[in-house]
């Protein structure tokens, strides 16, 4: 009989597994294991039943402690528990673990593992991870494949219930937790075979009840905590036999054998690798094709990495073996070497056995590739006489000179597999059409497909690659295609900027997606494009996939269009079969959302074929195909750039950063600011366009900007000589700034496009009302001027801070922001917070970041949006952790306070020396605006100046009276710049503020120094794909609250307000903007902790994000999100400390919930609760309006 | 004993009175409740083509966008085991209405173009409708389409919709044909067995302060009744169609009117959003009393006793009263 294979990665591999043989299953998101949480919630959401008919309990917790810990109790209490996890998440759990592991609990944890955040944060794969719980006790399994990470789940799980020593199951980040893979599923049956119920029922027995009451958790002394932990070795001892055993049951009901320390090669090999994960799988591949060739070398993948069985490893090496290399997907700075190889030394020598040569050397960190023809060049070392120890391969390490040389050229790839390679943005669908294409693919019978997806590090206008191998034969091959005989380019503007044809083997099919027919295209070709079609002798198509997906209403979707082309020239299938089976995944994918979609997919599917056409490759450039060469390849960065943007950063924006040897980068992780500004990104399709004449100079548009790319200046009409033709100006309507010149100045390079300035836009034109003072036109043709524009326009003088007021929205606006064309989505609702943040304080300002969306667009290189102004000044940025960012802004303003102090102290000690004219004014500066810092800054310059100058007199002072003066002088030299105001804003989402970082953000509240902390409110877990959080509201869907959530929306305001002592507002940018502004105004002046809580739209929210400042009126005015103000400053001067400031609810919520589909979405799933819990979060917004209300009257306020 | 009741698409209903296609037939009890307050039938709320397109177009979008772009959040809504979109919502509800009430229930469609959302003629019908109206609601704005175009795609649009169905279609239309007599008997050829007259059209509005267009929603009056009144009585005596009368019903003067041009029943909701339900048997009861007064045995005795046909001076009904009516004016002179 025919076996099933089923596609499908290696997330769902696990998750499959462990759902059926869990009760409870207690989760937090972290990439790359969020998929496994969130299949388990889609799977319990529909009642799917676990091994033995219940559905196991799902529960998200605040933090992937708070999951151990739940963890923890389920399994005192006699649960099958589970839960899934990576990276910083699994370390949060390593208390937990080892308390697990000490009361000898069965449970199996699956990790994706992925790096750990070191000198920067990597959400790809290496062994990071799993290698720092190795000392808690939990036995490790790793997966090499997705196959593996199936089968070997099941062993974990019938394992760990007969060992009772706790499971980690561990494999790849992306590499196999994203990659699809042909797999042949375990049934019930095996899951039954291997789980012993009786085990089961044992865990249970010894659960903690009060029917038969026992105590866990005792405090130990010394006289017993020794013995006692020595008392379970023998369960660890017995553990790799188990697990063996457990492999044998499943090899025997499957034919798949596993080893827990699995050799393959020639049976004579001298030369060894050992090594796990999905890196052993591209190991063997290698050994096969080199064994074949007659080389004797082999390797051993290691399964069962804990307990480590010496002499299980023993057994695997062949006697032959000479030299034995291990390799580690980790690093553990400092150390002999990595902790493989240290386990593989000591069990040699624990088995006496001796092996001339055994090396150690590191591959693959943060899912660097590791290919065949690295794993040659580590066979190749090891042939020599003196094989380097502590190497690494996969790198050119220029600084300590530990890289293995390989051939990238070096390739096992199986003729008869066909190697495919997609470019695509994230946006037109390119990667869900590939998973598509994989499905149907390896759903033919006798073959084999494999997809596996890059993504870039951009939010907005991000470029995928796809890579698809399929073929009769499995596909082992975890590492990226080298050689496809099948590139497609699902974006024309990529040819520009990108080499899409550098994967193109010899007499490729290359397929286009071109606004250009077949007789026009080659003269658009850029040249490198067509030396290429040239040199490789490939078969060119077109097709305008845009112009068809726009005929059957698609939009941007092309990516149906170019499915059905690349079945049609690429996928080996005949038409017909293939449109066929196009069809009928259509069928199946949208049959739930609507018989339409489904016709204007299938109807896009008629339409392309038709479309596409072969271009006639033109020998010259000229004549029918093409006139004269049309422009290169743009560099990646302009040549003005300073030469670490153009050295470093260029080639990563190119893609090209796998070539950076690792002197071009920081040793610590300090990178340069103001480098967003030269992605130019060219995304959007169309930009805004200023109209002078109706210009009403308000400053609206520049401020809702999610980008900072519309800026706006005041300027002497002087300045105006050399502008270039085109730039356009008027008189500034400015009282402060009489006779001066006004440009609004859109920057078209770095514009997405989203429109949210013309919605912002209150001007309508008077003769014809749906034309504003901003309207979009298509970029293309306004690109060269716009941009010569942009350029003079930002060589214009910016407006001098001091004495401005800033009070006003569009006074505001003529501050430079210093976070400008950031990665986040078009339209972001986060990201004009951050930038009004800077423009009003940013050069003045530390900002600790929470990991989330704000440090991804925030940090995630090649490059950063934050940037300096003309002084050089600007905002000081870094990101910790997701947990602890409250604490780790309050070590900041520690800090600053201390040299602050330090400075004062060193100051009034030697005010004679200094004059202590200038030391009185230093120790007494007002610095409570813009003039005093500009003030206090001058007469820090003086210091410094006269320190200086002090110093150099006593250049080598003998006295030591003398040296000591020196010395102190010295010391407030250094520390001098902090006796200017520093600002300390605390940054993150409502994942942080409101769950995982809750405890710390409250602590640092209560502790009343001078912090002020914005969150950013999207009320779900936006960076991880729309996790609720406890800020999710009241019958919104989101994932883990797919029935509507059930809870109210924590009133994170009202709990700092009971303090009494912190600054509170609550802000919405797009229903009052002065509010707004006033709140960060109020917030910054007051001297205390502030904060501030604003609501920011979302593209998880299910609106047109052009339309996210309406959504935030309707929130607003629906009641859902009320503005308010408290500021105990104002009760000395016995103000009203809270201030309302949104009126009574004007709407009902329900057309706020109809307005957004993730409410919409419950009424159109479950119409009844969905109606139940709007009645109840209607109830909820009068309830907490009157207790604002109350307590605003309570306060003195009006209510 | 008087007896009111009718024959409307073939179908018997207690007395004339129905309640047209509005708000309060979104939810059964309400229906059940203009059931017991004497309702002949109801006319559902209108599903129409746009949500039958536009609902499904939408949750794709909603789904899609954003997903697949970046590795970290390769979508971002749980994959929900189904969506009950508005279409399916509706044909729940038909079967929900049906199995609460006796009187029948007819199905409503709004849509103007030729498409596959069509095919919900066919849901509504197997999931309980006694009938179908076809509301076709168009305004044509693209002048290079002329009217013989229009009226082509709403005969075909008829054609296509009685191919779907066997239950009884009436086609719900506006007054602005040019000839309207001639559209009539077209779409009655091409398959409607019915005509509800007529539909109304709602204007938008201009925000000044604003300066924006806004939609509005005016409850129709009793002068909005003479309109399909007077096209009732010219078109009930010469087209083979039950005709049904909609907009100025408000009293049993107004139904007893569109009884007498010809109507087979005469539709309200007006009336009923703004006095409520009760008022049914309000209307039913003065009805009663009327006709009681005025000796008249049943309804059908009545039915097209004014239509054009049946009047001494048919006339009155074209255009030479049209003059007579503007001469009237004459008496404001000053």
């Amino acid at each position: 009989m025919e076996q099933p294979w089923t596609t499908m990665d290696g997330n769902e591999a696990a998750a499959r597994v462990a759902h059926r043989l869990s009760e409870v299953i207690a989760i937090y998101p972290i990439t790359p294991s969020t998929p496994m949480g969130e299949l388990a919630d889609a799977w319990s959401a529909v009642a799917t039943p676990n091994l033995w008919g219940s559905v196991p309990t799902v529960v998200e917790l605040q933090s992937e402690g708070g999951a151990a810990g739940a963890i923890h109790g389920a399994l005192q209490a006699g649960a099958l528990a589970t839960t899934f996890t990576a990276s910083q998440g699994l370390l949060l759990m390593i208390p937990n673990m080892y308390k697990i592991a000490g009361e000898l609990t069965p449970t199996v944890f699956h990790v994706a593992a992925r790096s750990i955040a070191a000198q920067g944060l990597s959400i790809f794969g290496d062994h990071s991870d799993v290698m720092a719980v190795r000392g808690t006790g939990w036995a490790i399994l790793a997966s090499s494949t997705v196959q593996e990470a199936h089968d070997l789940a099941l062993i974990a799980h019938a394992a760990t219930l007969r060992a009772r020593v706790p499971f980690v199951h561990c494999f790849d980040g992306f590499r196999t937790s994203h990659e699809l893979n042909s797999v042949l599923p375990l049934g019930d049956a095996e899951l039954r075979a291997l789980i012993d119920t009786e085990l089961v029922r044992a865990h249970r027995a010894r659960a903690l009840t009060p029917d038969r009451p026992s105590i866990r958790g005792t405090a130990q002394n010394p006289d017993v905590y020794f013995q006692a932990r020595e008392t379970v070795n023998p369960f660890y001892a017995a553990c790799p036999a188990i697990v063996e055993r457990a492999m044998e049951q499943l090899g025997d009901l499957t034919g798949r054998r596993y080893r827990l320390f699995d050799y393959c090669g020639a049976e004579d090999a001298e030369r060894v690798l050992v090594l796990m994960g999905s890196g052993a799988e591209t190991a063997r591949e290698t050994v096969a094709a080199l064994a074949a060739r007659g080389e004797n070398v082999g390797v051993v993948t290691v399964r069962l990495f804990r307990p480590f069985s010496p002499e299980h490893l023993l057994a695997a090496l062949p006697p032959t073996t000479r030299a034995i290399a291990v390799l580690d997907r980790c690093k553990e700075p400092g150390s002999v070497g990595e902790p493989l190889y240290l386990d593989v030394v000591a069990a040699l020598q624990a088995g006496r056995r001796q092996i001339p040569t055994v090396i150690g050397g590191r591959y693959g960190l943060s899912s660097k590739e590791f290919t065949p023809a690295m794993v040659r060049a580590v066979f190749e070392e090891l042939a020599r006489p003196e094989p380097k120890n502590g190497f690494t391969v996969g790198i050119d390490d220029d600084v300590s000179h530990t890289s293995l040389a390989y051939d990238p050229a070096f390739s096992i790839e199986l003729p008869a597999t066909v190697r495919c390679v997609f470019w695509g943005l994230g946006s037109d669908g390119t990667v869900g059409a590939n998973k598509d294409s994989i499905g149907i693919i390896g759903a033919e019978p006798a073959t084999y497909a494999q997809g596996y997806f890059v993504y870039d590090s951009k939010k907005a206008g991000s470029v995928t690659v796809s890579h698809l191998r399929f073929g009769p034969q499995p596909i082992r091959a975890p590492y990226l295609i080298d050689t496809a005989g099948f590139v497609a380019c699902h974006q024309f503007a990529f040819l520009e900027r990108l080499d899409v044809l550098k994967l193109a083997a010899p007499g490729a099919t290359f397929l286009l997606n071109s606004p250009y027919g077949p007789d026009e295209v080659w003269a658009h070709l850029p040249t490198e494009v067509r030396q290429a079609i040239r040199a490789k002798g490939l078969r060119l198509f077109v097709i305008d996939a845009g112009q068809v997906a726009q005929s059957q209403g698609m939009g941007g979707r092309i990516n149906r269009v170019m499915q059905t082309c690349f079945f049609a020239l690429g996928s080996g299938m005949p038409r017909e079969q293939a449109i066929a089976k196009i069809k009928a995944s259509i069928e199946k994918t949208y049959g739930k959302r609507g018989p339409a979609v489904v016709r204007q997919n299938i109807a896009a599917v008629d339409a392309s074929l038709a479309e596409l056409r072969e271009v006639s490759v033109a020998d010259e450039d000229s004549g029918r195909n093409g006139t004269a060469a049309t422009e290169a390849r743009r560099p990646p960065v302009p040549s003005a750039a300073p030469a670490f943007v153009r050295q470093v950063l260029g080639p990563m924006i190119a893609g090209e950063g796998d070539r950076l040897p690792v002197s071009a980068l920081p040793c610590d992780g300090a990178y340069p600011t103001g480098t967003a500004r030269w992605e130019k990104r060219n995304l959007a399709v169309e930009i805004p366009v200023w109209e002078p004449d109706l210009c009403i100079q308000c400053g609206k548009c520049s401020m809702v900007c999610p980008h900072a790319v519309i800026r706006s200046k005041v300027y002497a009409p002087t300045l105006l000589a050399g502008a270039p033709e085109g730039f356009l100006t008027t008189e500034a309507r400015f009282k402060e700034f009489p006779e001066l010149r006004y440009t609004l100045q859109v920057a078209p390079e770095d514009c997405t496009g989203c429109g949210i300035c013309v919605e912002a836009c209150p001007v309508k034109d008077k003769r014809q009302v749906g034309r504003k003072a901003i309207n979009m036109a298509p970029q293309a043709p306004l690109r060269e001027q716009e941009r010569a524009n942009w350029d003079f326009f930002l060589g214009l003088p910016d407006v001098e801070r001091a004495g401005l007021n800033l009070g006003t929205i569009k006074n505001s606006q003529l501050m430079i922001p210093l976070f400008e064309f950031s990665g986040a989505c078009s339209g972001c609702g986060e990201t004009p917070y951050i930038k009004l943040l800077t423009q009003l304080f940013g050069d003045r300002t530390m900002i600790a970041n929470a990991t989330g969306c704000s440090s991804i667009y925030g940090g995630n290189l090649p490059t950063t949006p934050y940037t300096v102004n003309h002084e050089g000044r600007g905002p000081a940025w870094a990101n910790s952790l997701f947990e602890d960012n409250a604490e780790f802004g309050l070590g900041m303003r520690l800090a600053l306070d201390n040299q602050c102090e330090q400075a004062e102290g060193l100051l009034r000690a030697h005010a004679a020396l200094v004059g202590p004219e200038l030391a009185d004014a230093l120790l007494a500066a007002d610095q409570h605006d813009e003039a005093g810092i500009a003030q206090q800054r001058e007469r820090v310059g003086l210091l410094k100046l006269q320190l200086r100058e002090l110093l150099q007199a006593q250049a080598a002072p003998r006295d030591a009276f003398v040296a000591a003066e020196c010395d102190a002088l010295n010391q407030l030299l250094a520390l001098a710049d902090a006796l200017v105001r520093k600002s300390v804003w605390i940054v993150g989402g409502d994942g942080w503020a409101y769950d995982i970082g809750f405890g710390g953000l409250d602590h640092v509240l209560a502790s009343g120094r001078n912090v002020k902390v914005l969150v950013l409110d999207t009320e779900v877990y936006s960076n991880t794909g729309g996790q609720a959080s406890k800020a999710t509201p009241l019958g919104a869907v989101a994932k883990f609250a797919a029935r509507g959530k059930a809870s109210p929306k924590k009133d994170l305001g009202l709990l700092a307000m009971a303090y009494g002592s912190v600054y509170v507002a609550r802000v919405a940018m797009g229903a009052d903007d002065q509010q707004t502004l006033k709140a960060f105004l109020e917030a910054e002046a007051y001297d205390g902790p502030a904060l501030i809580i604003a609501y920011s739209h979302c593209i998880a929210h299910g609106i047109e994000m052009r339309k996210g400042l309406e959504q935030q009126k309707l929130a607003v005015q629906s009641g859902a999100w009320s503005l308010y103000r408290f500021n105990p400053a104002l009760a000395d001067a016995g103000g009203p400390v809270l201030s309302i400031d949104s009126k009574a609810p004007t709407i009902p919520l329900e057309q706020y919930y109809q307005s957004e589909a993730r409410f919409r979405v419950l009424a159109q799933s479950d119409t009844a609760r969905a109606a139940e819990l709007q009645a109840q979060a209607q109830r909820e917004v009068r309830t907490r309006r009157a207790a604002l209300e109350r307590l605003a009257a309570e306060q003195g306020g009006p209510a | 004993m008087i007896d009111l009741t009718t024959r409307y698409l073939g179908l018997t209903l207690r007395n004339p009175l129905v309640a047209s296609a509005s708000p309060l037939s979104k939810r059964v009890e309400l229906v059940q409740r203009m059931e017991e307050a004497g309702a002949g039938a109801v006319v559902l709320y209108s599903l129409f083509e746009e949500q039958i397109l536009n609902e499904s177009h939408t949750l794709d979008h909603v789904l899609s966008r954003g997903s697949e772009s970046y590795a970290e959040a390769l979508s971002y809504y749980p994959d929900l085991p189904h969506y009950n979109l508005e279409p399916d919502r509706y044909l729940e509800h038909v079967r929900r209405v049906k199995q609460a009430v006796q009187i029948p229930v007819i199905g409503s469609l709004n849509g103007v173009s030729l498409g596959h959302w069509i095919e919900y003629a066919r849901k509504i019908e197997q999931a309980g409708a006694d009938a179908l109206e076809l509301n076709i609601y168009d305004l044509p704005t693209d002048p290079a389409v002329p009217s013989s175009t229009l009226e082509e795609i709403y005969v075909t649009l008829v054609g296509d919709v009685r191919r779907q169905i066997r239950i009884p279609l009436a086609v719900k239309l506006s007054p602005f044909f040019t000839a309207l007599p001639n559209v009539a008997r077209r779409l009655v050829e091409a398959g409607a067995d019915g005509l509800v007259l007529f539909n109304r059209f709602y204007q938008p509005d201009i925000d000044l302060e604003r300066l924006e267009v806004v939609p509005t929603v005016h409850l129709s009056r009793s002068e909005d009744l003479l309109l399909p009144l007077r096209w009732i009585a010219i078109l009930s005596g010469q087209i083979d169609a039950d005709f049904a009368l909609t907009g100025g019903v408000h009293s049993a003067q107004e139904v007893l009117k569109a009884m007498m041009v010809g109507a087979r029943v005469s539709m309200l909701a007006s009336e009923l959003l703004a006095h409520g339900i009760p008022r049914l048997s309000e209307i039913l009861h003065e009805l009663e009393h009327w006709m009681l007064e005025h000796e008249y045995e049943s309804i059908a005795q009545m039915q097209g006793s004014m239509s054009q046909r049946a009047v001494a001076e048919p006339a009155a009904y074209e255009r030479a009263q049209y003059m007579r009516a503007l001469n009237s004016f004459d008496r404001w002179l000053p």
